[in-house]
C-alpha cells in the first residue's frame, strides 16, 4: 500500500468541490455559461480567475452552445479544457456534444443533473444526462460531493488517455449534491497536478505526409472536422466505439491509481457493488440515491434480508460484463430511473440493465421504478418499499407491474 | 510587416504559394473560391482557420482530401466565432505557459451569409463583445447555396431563391438585406470593413488590417455565386465590380468607429455622375430576371430607391453627405 | 466500398485529412478551355489573381504564365477579366 498524501477536510458543496478539482487540475481553458444548479461552479471558478489563483483562460460565453464549441476548439488546439452545465444547457449543447466526441476532443464537463422543461423545473433528476447517452461522451455519475471532486480529477486522465481521447461528463445530482455541504477531503495541489499530468497527444498522419501530434499547430497543419461521406463516415464512428471499449479498461486503471494516492475507490470504477455477493434481491441505481439505498441495505441485512445494491458509476461506456456478473445470481432486481424514456416501456437505466442481463444464464425478475422527477423527494421509507416489493416478487415469482412510479399522486 | 509597407501586386500574389489549394470542388466560376484563395494570400504568418458549415467548408474538405495548407477546423454551422474564441483563448494561455512555440498566431473565422447573418450571429456577437483577437470573414453569396439556394438574412430584396421564389403573388424576397457590417460597427469593435474581390488589392489590404488590429475584426466580402444567382460563371468577378459601381455594395471601413469610404466608392462619392443605375448590376442575373418583366418595374424602382437611401446614409456616416 | 479505401484501424482519428486536394483533379469538369494569345498577353497576372481554382500559375523562371488543365473548370473568368482580351474560351472537343 502506497503512502497516502495528507489531505484536507473541507466543508464544500458538490459544485464547490467540482470547481476546486478543476482549479487543481491545471486546466488551460474554461468556457462556460451559468445555469442552475451548476452556477456555483462557474462562480467559484470566476473567483479563482479574478484572484489569480489559476492559470486558466476563462471564456464567459454567451450560450452553452458556444461554450461547447469553444471548449472543443480549445481542446483540439492542445489545451486542457473544462466546462460545466445542466439541464437546458446540456440540451442546447446537444449538437456540439456529438461534434466534440467526433472530433475526439477530451473535454471534461460537470453536469449538475437537472430536469428538462416543460414545465420549467430547476431541480434534480437525470433527464438531461440520459438524453445525451448516445452523444459519444463517457458518463460518470457521482454518489456524493467527494466523488464529484475525485471524478473530475480522474476524468482528465480518462479523457486524455491516448487510447480513449473522448470527452467525459461527470454527473452530480442537482441540489442534492450540487448545493449540499459535505465534508470533502481534498488532495494537495501538487498531488493533483502530478496525478493529472500534462496532456499527451497521439500522433496522426496528415495530408502533408507528416506524422505529428494531434492538434491545430501552424508548424504542422492538419484539417480537422472535414466532411466525410458514405465512403468514410462509418469508419470514424467505429473508431469512437473502439475508444469507448478502451475506456472500460482505462476507467478502472485510473480508479485504482487514484486510490493509491487518495485512499478512495469507487467500486472498480465502473460499478460499485454493495452487498451483492450473496444477494437475492438488489436495486440498481445511479448517483446520490445510492447513499440512502446503502443505509437501507444495511438495515435489511441486520434483519436477515439478503439485499444488495448495484450503483452504476459509469453509464457510458455501459459496463455490460460487470452488470451481468454482479446481477446474474440475484433473483429479483429493481432498476431505478430518475428520468423518463417516453413511450420506451421503462426508463433508460432499466432498458440497459435488462440488455446487459440478456446473455445471463438465468435472468433475474426485473421491475423498474421511476422516481424523483423534477426533484420530487423520495423518502427512505419509500425506497425501503422497493426492497419489500422485491421480497414479494421473490415469493410469488411474478412481476405484476413492471413499471412503477414512486411518490407519484394518482 | 505593417499595412503601410504591404504593397500587394499581382506578382506578389502570384508568387506566394496558395494556402487554399487547387482541387477543391467548388463550382466553376465560384466567387467565394476566389475570395478564399485571395484572403489566404494576405495572411502574415502562422495562421489557424476555422470555418462554419457551408459551401466553402464542404468543397474544401471532402475526406480524405483537404484544400487547406494551414491548420483548419470545422465544427458546425453556427460556431465559427465560438471556435475562434476557443482557439484564441487556448493559444493565449498556452503561450503564457510556454506550450506554444509561435510568437503569435492569427486566427481567422470564415462563414457564409447563413453562418453569419442568421444562425451564427449569436456566437459572433458574443465573441466580438468578449474582444477575442480574431478576424471574422463573411463571404456573402446572399443565400444558403450549400443546401440549394434558400433565402438568408443576407439575400437582397427582390431576389428569387428556392424559399423566396418569384411567384405570381410574391415577387421574390420581400425583406431587405440585413445591414450586417453596420450591426458589427454597433458592437464598437476595432475594425469593420466591406470588400469585393474585383477590388482585390483593397480586399487584401483589409484582410491584413483586420489581422493587425488587436481585438476582433470583421470583414464582409461580397462573393458572387453563379449557381445560386443563375448568372454566367465567367461574370462572377464582373458582378463584384458592378455591385460597387452601382453602390449596391459600397466599399468602406470603420476603424475604431470612424467610418470612411474606400477608394472605389470614394471616387463615386466625389463624382456622383459615375454612380451606375442598379439595373446595370441586376440584369443578367437569373435571380432578378422577374424584375425586368413589366410587372417588376415597381420592384426595380424600389431597389434603386433603397440603394440610394442606404448610400446617402453611408455618405453621411463618412462625412461626405451630398 | 473499393479495396483501396482504408479501414477504421488505419485512418487517423477525427477525420484528419490524409491527402491534399491537389491530388484531386477537377480539369475534366470543363466544357470550355482557355486559350491565350501570347502576343496580346501583357503578363499583368490578373487572371492568376482571379482564378477560383488556382489553375493559372506564374512561372517566374519563364517570365510567363501557365494554365493547369488539371484544375481548370473552364469558368471563363480569366477570359472575361483579361484587360487585353488575350484569352478566349474554346469549346473542348474530345
Amino acid at each position: 500500500m502506497a503512502i497516502l498524501v495528507k489531505q484536507e477536510k473541507n466543508a464544500m458543496s458538490g459544485d464547490e468541490a467540482v470547481a476546486y478539482a478543476a482549479k487543481q487540475s491545471d486546466v488551460d481553458v474554461v468556457a462556460a455559461y451559468p445555469i442552475t444548479p451548476q452556477t456555483i461552479i462557474v462562480e467559484k471558478f470566476s473567483e479563482y480567475v479574478a484572484n489569480g489563483e489559476v492559470e486558466t483562460e476563462f471564456v464567459c460565453v454567451e450560450s452553452e452552445h458556444s461554450a461547447m464549441a469553444a471548449c472543443l476548439s480549445a481542446s483540439v488546439t492542445g489545451a486542457r479544457t473544462f466546462t460545466a452545465t445542466a439541464s437546458a444547457g446540456l440540451a442546447l449543447m446537444h449538437e456540439m456534444l456529438f461534434v466534440t466526441s467526433g472530433c475526439r476532443a477530451p473535454v471534461v464537463m460537470a453536469v449538475a443533473n437537472r430536469a428538462l422543461s416543460a414545465p420549467l423545473n430547476i431541480h434534480g433528476d437525470h433527464s438531461d444526462g440520459m438524453a445525451q447517452r448516445d452523444s459519444g461522451w463517457i458518463q460518470l455519475y457521482a454518489e456524493n460531493a467527494q466523488e464529484a471532486y475525485d471524478s473530475i480529477i480522474q476524468a482528465f486522465r480518462i479523457a486524455e488517455d491516448v487510447n480513449v481521447l473522448l470527452p467525459v461528463m461527470v454527473g452530480l445530482d442537482g441540489f442534492t449534491l450540487s448545493h449540499t455541504l459535505e465534508n470533502v477531503e481534498t488532495l494537495p495541489d501538487d498531488a493533483v497536478k502530478k496525478f493529472v499530468g500534462t496532456r499527451r497527444l497521439p500522433n496522426v498522419l496528415t495530408h502533408e505526409g507528416k506524422t505529428v501530434p494531434f492538434k491545430l499547430d501552424p508548424d504542422n497543419p492538419m484539417t480537422m472536422g472535414p466532411i466525410a461521406l458514405q465512403n468514410y463516415y462509418f469508419e470514424f464512428k467505429r473508431q469512437q466505439e473502439e475508444a469507448m471499449k478502451n475506456a472500460l479498461t482505462v476507467i478502472q486503471q485510473v480508479n485504482d491509481e487514484f486510490a493509491e494516492v487518495s485512499g478512495r475507490k469507487y467500486g472498480n470504477g465502473l460499478v460499485d457493488a454493495y452487498c451483492l455477493e450473496d444477494a437475492e434481491i438488489a436495486a440498481v441505481c445511479l448517483g446520490s440515491t445510492a447513499g440512502t439505498m446503502k443505509t437501507i441495505v444495511d438495515n435489511l441485512r441486520q434483519e436477515g434480508v439478503r439485499a444488495g445494491l448495484l450503483r452504476l458509476r459509469t453509464f457510458r461506456p455501459l459496463p455490460v460484463e460487470e452488470i451481468r456478473s454482479a446481477l446474474e445470481n440475484v433473483k429479483a432486481i429493481a432498476v431505478m430511473d430518475k428520468s423518463m424514456s417516453f413511450g420506451g416501456n421503462g426508463g433508460a437505466v432499466f432498458h440497459e440493465v435488462r440488455h446487459a442481463l440478456y446473455d445471463a444464464n438465468v435472468q433475474p425478475l426485473g421491475v423498474n421504478y421511476i422516481y424523483g422527477l423534477g426533484g420530487r423527494d423520495t423518502s427512505p421509507r419509500e425506497l425501503r418499499g422497493i426492497y419489500e416489493d422485491l421480497q414479494r416478487i421473490l415469493q410469488t415469482k411474478r412481476v405484476e407491474k413492471p413499471i412503477q412510479y414512486l411518490e407519484l399522486r394518482e | 510587416m505593417t499595412t503601410e509597407e504591404w504593397k500587394f501586386t499581382t506578382k506578389d500574389i502570384a508568387e506566394k504559394p496558395d494556402l487554399f489549394l487547387s482541387g477543391h470542388r467548388a463550382c466553376a466560376g465560384c466567387g467565394p473560391a476566389t475570395v478564399l484563395r485571395m484572403i489566404m494570400k494576405a495572411t502574415r504568418g502562422p495562421t489557424i482557420v476555422t470555418e462554419a458549415t457551408g459551401c466553402m467548408e464542404v468543397v474544401s474538405s471532402i475526406y480524405p482530401y483537404t484544400s487547406w495548407a494551414v491548420p483548419w477546423l470545422h465544427t458546425a454551422f453556427e460556431t465559427a466565432a465560438a471556435n475562434a474564441s476557443g482557439i484564441e483563448s487556448a493559444l493565449k494561455i498556452m503561450k503564457k505557459k510556454g506550450k506554444v512555440k509561435q510568437e503569435h498566431v492569427d486566427v481567422i473565422a470564415i462563414a457564409g451569409d447563413g453562418g453569419t447573418y442568421d444562425i451564427g450571429i449569436q456566437a459572433l456577437s458574443g465573441a466580438v463583445e468578449r474582444g477575442h483577437d480574431f478576424l471574422f470573414v463573411l463571404y456573402d453569396n446572399e443565400a444558403y447555396m450549400n443546401t440549394g439556394i434558400q433565402r438568408s438574412g443576407g439575400t437582397p430584396h427582390g431576389a428569387a431563391t428556392t424559399t423566396s421564389p418569384a411567384g405570381t403573388v410574391i415577387p421574390g424576397k420581400l425583406e431587405y438585406k440585413k445591414p450586417i457590417a453596420e450591426i458589427m460597427v454597433a458592437h464598437e469593435m476595432p475594425y469593420v470593413a466591406t470588400a469585393s474581390p474585383y477590388y482585390w488589392r483593397d480586399m487584401l489590404t483589409k484582410v491584413r488590417r483586420g489581422l493587425e488590429v488587436e481585438g476582433p475584426a470583421f470583414l464582409h466580402v461580397f462573393a458572387p455565386c453563379p449557381r445560386g444567382w443563375r448568372s454566367d460563371p465567367a461574370k462572377s468577378i464582373e458582378y463584384s465590380k458592378l455591385v460597387v459601381e452601382t453602390c449596391v455594395f459600397p466599399l468602406w471601413e470603420s476603424i475604431n468607429g470612424q467610418c470612411q469610404l474606400s477608394t472605389p466608392s470614394k471616387l463615386i462619392a466625389l463624382a456622383p455622375q459615375k454612380k451606375k443605375p442598379v439595373t446595370d448590376y441586376l440584369k443578367g442575373q437569373g435571380r432578378f430576371s422577374h424584375m425586368f418583366k413589366p410587372q417588376g418595374k415597381k420592384l426595380l424602382e424600389e431597389v434603386q430607391r433603397v440603394t440610394d437611401e442606404r448610400w446617402q446614409r453611408l455618405l453621411a456616416k463618412c462625412g461626405m453627405a451630398q | 466500398m473499393t479495396a483501396k479505401e482504408k479501414g477504421w484501424k488505419e485512418i487517423a482519428p477525427a477525420g484528419v485529412c490524409s491527402k491534399a486536394s491537389t491530388e484531386f483533379l477537377t480539369g475534366d469538369w470543363k466544357t470550355y478551355t482557355p486559350v491565350r494569345d501570347p502576343e496580346k498577353c501583357t503578363r499583368c497576372l490578373l487572371c492568376v489573381v482571379f482564378c477560383p481554382d488556382g489553375a493559372i500559375r506564374w512561372r517566374p523562371e519563364k517570365g510567363d504564365i501557365e494554365f493547369d488543365a488539371g484544375y481548370c473548370k473552364g469558368c471563363g473568368i480569366c477570359a472575361n477579366e483579361c484587360p487585353t482580351k488575350a484569352i478566349t474560351m474554346k469549346f473542348e472537343q474530345e
